[in-house]
């Protein structure tokens, strides 16, 4: 093809992508400005609920309580897509290095507060700002700095108890739900006064699962079985 | 023009220029870098749409679902990652083929 004819394409296609974005953004903008100015949504039913859902922080009672199918569905993506990383194959051998004195100190400070930290925000979230993911997302960070730093896990660990771990939160939210199920007749509906704990315990459980398996998804692959090289 | 309307729309733009970056860029880690934009922009309507309501209060349940959607996203992300990483491997560039233009 002649460069005239491949530049002319090149436009056409400019044009083309232009046109597309344009009715995009018109069409949602336009959507959003025919949106009421106020609107209640689902803030009124939350309020009225909140009595019975166990908890005092409105974000965990949707989270944990009225929409609680949504998160275990979530621990179940979250575990779907660390299979999937799996079974691309095994993590790269780290290269051993030897951190500076300054890092390793550093490191090995910061670690056991992060982990103190993530204890926290899991118990804050029944009343204020926290909860699961935040606490699973700290004790995530906290695995990624050991893992830069190089720090290794003890191989013995890298086996079934990773696995445990792994599963743990969906396997006790979802026994949780098939209990109540079997004893009250409903996925999930706590009964009123076991409300708090049973949304403490599956958090518990899904905020080790949540910061394990991200610390895990960053590894990149699977864990490889023998000693690191 | 309330406050609200004003991130949502923020956010409608966000969504447009991670769509543009997504088409142009032939490279898989900017693709993955615009997937993550336009998930932005969808959060940033989420949460600014929940604060529409009349009170101080704002509405918990879109963020509620953008704590989730953020999970979803950084899973997803990883995945994506790892595969970018094979494709690597395998064909020894991340990037899709230049389709001649017929």
């Amino acid at each position: 093809m002649n460069i005239a004819g491949r530049r002319w394409h090149l436009l056409l296609f400019r044009w083309a992508l232009m046109l597309l974005l344009l009715t995009v953004a018109g069409g949602l903008g336009y959507a959003l400005l025919s949106l009421p100015e106020q609107a209640v949504g689902l803030s009124e039913q939350v309020r009225v609920n909140m009595e019975m859902s166990g908890v005092q922080n409105p974000v965990t009672a949707v989270l944990l309580n009225f929409r609680g199918y949504d998160t275990l569905l979530e621990m179940a993506v979250l575990l779907a897509a660390l299979l999937g990383v799996w079974s691309l194959g095994a993590a790269e051998a780290h290269r051993r290095i030897d951190p500076q004195p300054v890092l390793s100190l550093l490191v090995g400070g910061l670690a056991p507060m992060m982990i103190l930290m993530a204890g926290y925000l899991l118990w804050v979230g029944a009343y204020a700002p926290g909860g699961a993911f935040q606490a699973g997302s700290v004790l995530a960070a906290a695995g990624i700095l050991l893992l830069l730093s190089s720090k290794r896990f003890p191989v013995r660990l890298m086996g079934w108890p990773l696995r445990v771990v792994l599963v743990i939160g969906l396997g006790v939210f979802t026994a949780v739900g098939v209990t109540l199920l079997c004893v009250s007749g409903g996925f999930l509906q706590y009964p009123s006064g076991l409300a708090g704990a049973l949304i403490l315990f599956i958090e518990a459980a899904a905020t080790l699962s949540i910061g394990v398996t991200l610390a895990a998804l960053f590894l990149g692959g699977r864990p490889q079985a023998g000693p690191y090289r | 023009m309330s406050a609200a309307l004003l991130y949502a729309l923020a956010g409608v733009g966000l969504f447009t220029l991670g769509l543009h970056a997504l088409i142009v860029h032939a490279h898989l880690l900017r693709k993955i870098l615009a997937i993550n934009v336009m998930g932005s922009g969808v959060f940033l309507i989420l949460v600014s749409l929940g604060g529409r309501t009349v009170g101080a209060v704002p509405d918990v349940v879109p963020h509620a679902m953008v704590i989730t959607g953020i999970v979803v996203a950084v899973s997803a992300t990883a995945l994506a990652l790892a595969l970018v990483l094979r494709v690597q491997a395998a064909t020894g560039r991340a990037e899709l083929p230049e389709e001649p233009l017929e």
